[in-house]
């Protein structure tokens, strides 16, 4: 694709003057676009979509037709039916639990996460004094790596010598040998990890919705508080109707955080013991030395077609708001 | 995933590495035992196992002999022609040695290759764990000429998919340099040698021994003696065992030693390599004694890297602890940070004995690593003579002992490596590991790389730890279905 690219670019400057030389000789053809115009367009429509097309929906196709193989990188592939579904559906152990904690990720972030960040967001955009310190304090595990930040909640959570603990056993509320083991424990660890996702979500959607606060008409809000509006009515009724376009994205990144979800519960243990996800899943069985590929594109399709669910729901919404 | 890398994972406490610091600890010691045989429990099996990682069938030539130099000959078969001598051209070497201790060691080793060959091996150094990961694609691809890798079934699986080179004329000068354990590992499926073995380490259980005084604990030889062991010190408000299973590893360390014990060495590798089933009640046999170990681990393993379980015998919270010989570097790493001399009250025995006829094989895990040659590099035609003399430069017992200069962890496994410099535990490891009739390479290494994955066998016992009172039927089979689905092995 690369040396395409160069093609695209380089005619535009010189197709304006030259295409309306042209079109003036040949009035065969009506057209707003002459030739140059149409290759042009086909170049920097074309190359977009090559790319689109080889990238993501080749690799898609190919990942479905691998999901019925069992192939493992080096081995002569063999189409196996529907055996790696099956074995997901029924046999292998982790993966309805993979599935259901991608569930809750995505309730927790929408029924939790999501509001807290809004709610810090409306909270900080009120005049007040030192709002950038907050706004930083919020924002910073937003910038952290993710590394350090994997590495932070292990120094909290720690069963043996964690802060957590630690602070508990100051307070007798917890023995040494019954601290709460929130790494380690299988029913604990998937809410000790939303709570630490949460802790970079959080502020990533407060500064989003934040920008989208900071661009309401301040005039809706006199024209509100004149009307007898509290600051409550202020927000539902006027505010957060307006801010339309800022709540879809919030949405929308929402979703996609939630179902890409990886990063912390990887750091933490690779993805086991209670922290399995759809994508650790597929990273531990497709990538690893294990190069379990064809096991691991199904999985990898349980999870395209997850995705396809919110993916849906939004283009239908769009596409339904355009043609009215 | 294999026990080393795990070390220095993300979030493994000490980022400092076992390697770097052994040599801080306490060598020195050294004036050591000299075993003539090192390893030499494994004798001569004529023909080596497809199967087994090592296939021993006589008691060990010799117990441990004190002192004295070395006393092989040296290596060089007559009549076998050297690879070693003047060379030109290239050679790329792919090496996963990315801790600094062991740069140091490849950089001298490389350094005597060149004044040896005139030749300057051009080293791709890989992270341990990304080397690890991207194995398949690498050897795939365009791989170095030479590179580092594990013995046993790993490598017969590389072997068998045609992304190794067999070396058989290298190994026909070298060969009398090793004894038969290390030779049995490896051979492929195809009876040719497609490794040269560079170094190992044994699983024993690691104690303090001043705790074990002032205590007045004594050391278990037996199952029962074990477990009595555990509810006394349980009873004196300690932690019995130190246990720190976060990734999923080094559980696989016991469940190893646990049916080397209770079911042998020929069920252990016929399970690994899939001729034994999992649901075999051998298996049961084996999760019974293991939950009878599993309320003395301690409190929040699941969740505790092995440094932290490490930490805990070190501040005397836990008595013992099954590791790897490279725990030591911890121990090392906590020394240097706090300036204490905890490595020189470390000691270890080998796992309690479960009073059966398995006894006699004393056997353990000792991961082999290896040197082998691959197949796809673009530049091996040309450049094969020069690999072939970088691996037999390997197989001498100077070369490895260059690399056990900077990286203690490492024991030679040629003969005629010079254990003078061997310090205490070093020694007590060989020792350990010669008079072992049987030895695995460790779960990961033993078995088909996809069933030890991740979410594999590691997060299979994982399930088992967290309720050992659930339906082992239901447990085994779960394991069995996953190995029944796996692609089908073409080897062997």
């Amino acid at each position: 694709m690369s040396e395409l690219e160069p093609q695209a670019l380089a005619p535009a400057p010189a197709s304006a003057g030259a295409g309306a030389s042209v079109s003036t000789k040949r009035p065969r053809h009506y057209s707003l676009l002459n030739r140059r115009d149409k290759t042009l367009l086909a170049i920097m429509v074309g190359v977009p979509l090559a790319i689109f097309v080889t990238l993501i929906w080749a690799m898609t196709l190919v990942s479905i037709v691998w999901s019925f193989t069992d192939w493992n990188g080096t081995d002569p592939m063999h189409f196996v039916g529907l055996d790696n579904y099956t074995q997901l559906f029924t046999t292998y152990p982790f993966f309805w639990p993979a599935v259901a904690h991608n569930v809750m990720w995505l309730l927790f972030f929408i029924c939790i996460a999501t509001p807290i960040g809004i709610l810090l967001a409306v909270l900080l955009d009120r005049p007040l004094r030192g709002s950038w310190i907050y706004q930083s304090i919020f924002f910073t595990p937003v910038v952290l790596s993710l590394a350090v930040v994997g590495f932070i909640w292990e120094l909290q959570y720690n069963a043996q010598d964690g802060f957590i603990n630690s602070v508990l056993m100051a307070f007798n509320v917890v023995k040494p040998n019954s601290t709460i083991d929130f790494i380690g424990d299988p029913s604990l660890n998937i809410w000790a990890v939303l709570v630490a996702a949460s802790w970079r979500h959080i502020g990533y959607i407060m500064v989003l919705y934040l920008a989208g606060l900071k661009s309401v008409d301040p005039s809706l809000r006199e024209a509100a508080a004149i009307d007898g509006a509290n600051e409550r009515q202020t927000f539902i009724h006027v505010v957060f109707p307006v801010m339309a376009p800022i709540n879809v994205v919030i949405v929308v990144v929402t979703v996609i955080e939630s179902l890409r979800a990886f990063d912390i519960a990887y750091i933490l243990n690779q993805g086991i013991n209670g922290l399995e996800l759809l994508s650790t899943l597929i990273v531990n069985t497709m990538l690893s030395e294990a190069s379990l590929i064809g096991f691991g594109s199904a999985i990898a399709v349980v999870l395209l077609v997850v995705s396809l669910v919110p993916i849906v729901l939004y283009l239908t919404r769009v596409l339904r708001s355009e043609d009215i | 995933m294999d026990e080393q890398e795990k070390r220095v994972g993300m979030l493994s406490g000490g980022q400092v590495t076992r390697r770097e610091v052994l040599k801080k600890g306490l060598i020195g010691a050294a004036g050591l035992t000299v075993l003539p045989a090192v390893i030499a429990a494994c004798s001569s099996s004529a023909t080596p196992s497809p199967v087994a990682t090592i296939t021993p069938t006589t008691p060990p030539a010799a117990t441990p002999t004190p002192a004295g130099p070395a006393v092989t000959p040296a290596p060089t078969t007559p009549g076998a022609p050297t690879f070693i001598g003047p060379l030109t051209g290239q050679l790329t070497v792919g090496s996963n040695h990315s801790d600094a201790s062991e740069v140091a060691g490849m950089a001298s080793i490389d350094a005597a290759f060149k004044t040896a060959t005139g030749l300057d091996p051009k080293v791709n150094k890989v992270d341990h764990n990304t080397f690890q990961t991207q194995i398949n694609s690498y050897l795939g691809a365009t791989p170095d000429d030479v590179f580092t890798w594990f013995s046993g079934f790993r490598m017969r699986f590389f072997a068998s998919k045609g992304l190794a080179t067999a070396i058989d004329d290298v190994w026909a000068n070298v060969s009398s340099n090793y004894t038969a354990g290390f030779a049995n590992a490896v051979v492929g499926d195809d009876k040719k040698v497609y490794g040269i073995p560079v170094d190992y380490y044994p699983w024993c259980v690691f104690y303090r021994k001043s705790f074990f005084t002032a205590k007045g604990y004594t050391v278990p030889a037996t199952w029962t003696d074990f477990l009595a062991l555990c509810t006394k010190m349980q009873s004196d408000g300690i932690t019995p065992v130190a246990f720190g299973d976060d990734g999923g590893w080094p559980a696989m360390g016991w469940f190893d030693i646990l049916n080397l014990r209770q079911n042998g060495y020929d069920f252990h590798v016929g399970l690994m390599t899939g001729a034994n089933k999992w649901t075999d009640s051998k298996v049961t046999d084996v999760l019974n004694l293991w939950a009878k170990v599993v309320p003395f681990y301690l409190h929040g393993y699941a969740g505790l890297t092995w440094q932290k379980a490490c930490d805990s015998l070190i501040q005397q919270k836990s008595g013992m602890f099954l590791l790897g010989l490279f725990m030591t570097g911890e121990v090392a790493t906590v020394d240097a940070a706090n300036k204490t001399t905890v490595l020189a009250d470390i000691d270890f025995f080998p796992f309690p004995f479960m009073g059966n006829s398995f006894d006699a094989e004393k056997a353990l895990d000792a991961p082999i690593d290896i040197w082998m040659a691959s197949s796809k590099s673009t530049t091996l035609q040309a450049d094969l003579t020069n690999a072939k003399a970088y691996l037999e430069f390997w197989s001498k017992g100077s070369t490895q002992v260059l690399m056990y200069k900077s990286q203690p962890g490492f024991i030679p496994t040629a003969t005629d490596a010079d254990k003078s410099s061997y310090d205490v535990l070093t020694a007590k490891a060989v020792s350990i590991v010669s008079q072992a009739q049987k030895i695995t390479q460790f779960l990961d290494r033993d078995t088909r790389p996809d069933f030890a994955g991740t979410n594999g066998v590691g997060s299979f016992f994982l399930t088992f730890l967290n309720n050992p009172s659930q339906d082992l039927a239901k447990f085994q089979k779960s394991v069995q279905d996953f190995w029944d689905k796996l692609p089908v092995y073409t080897g062997a």
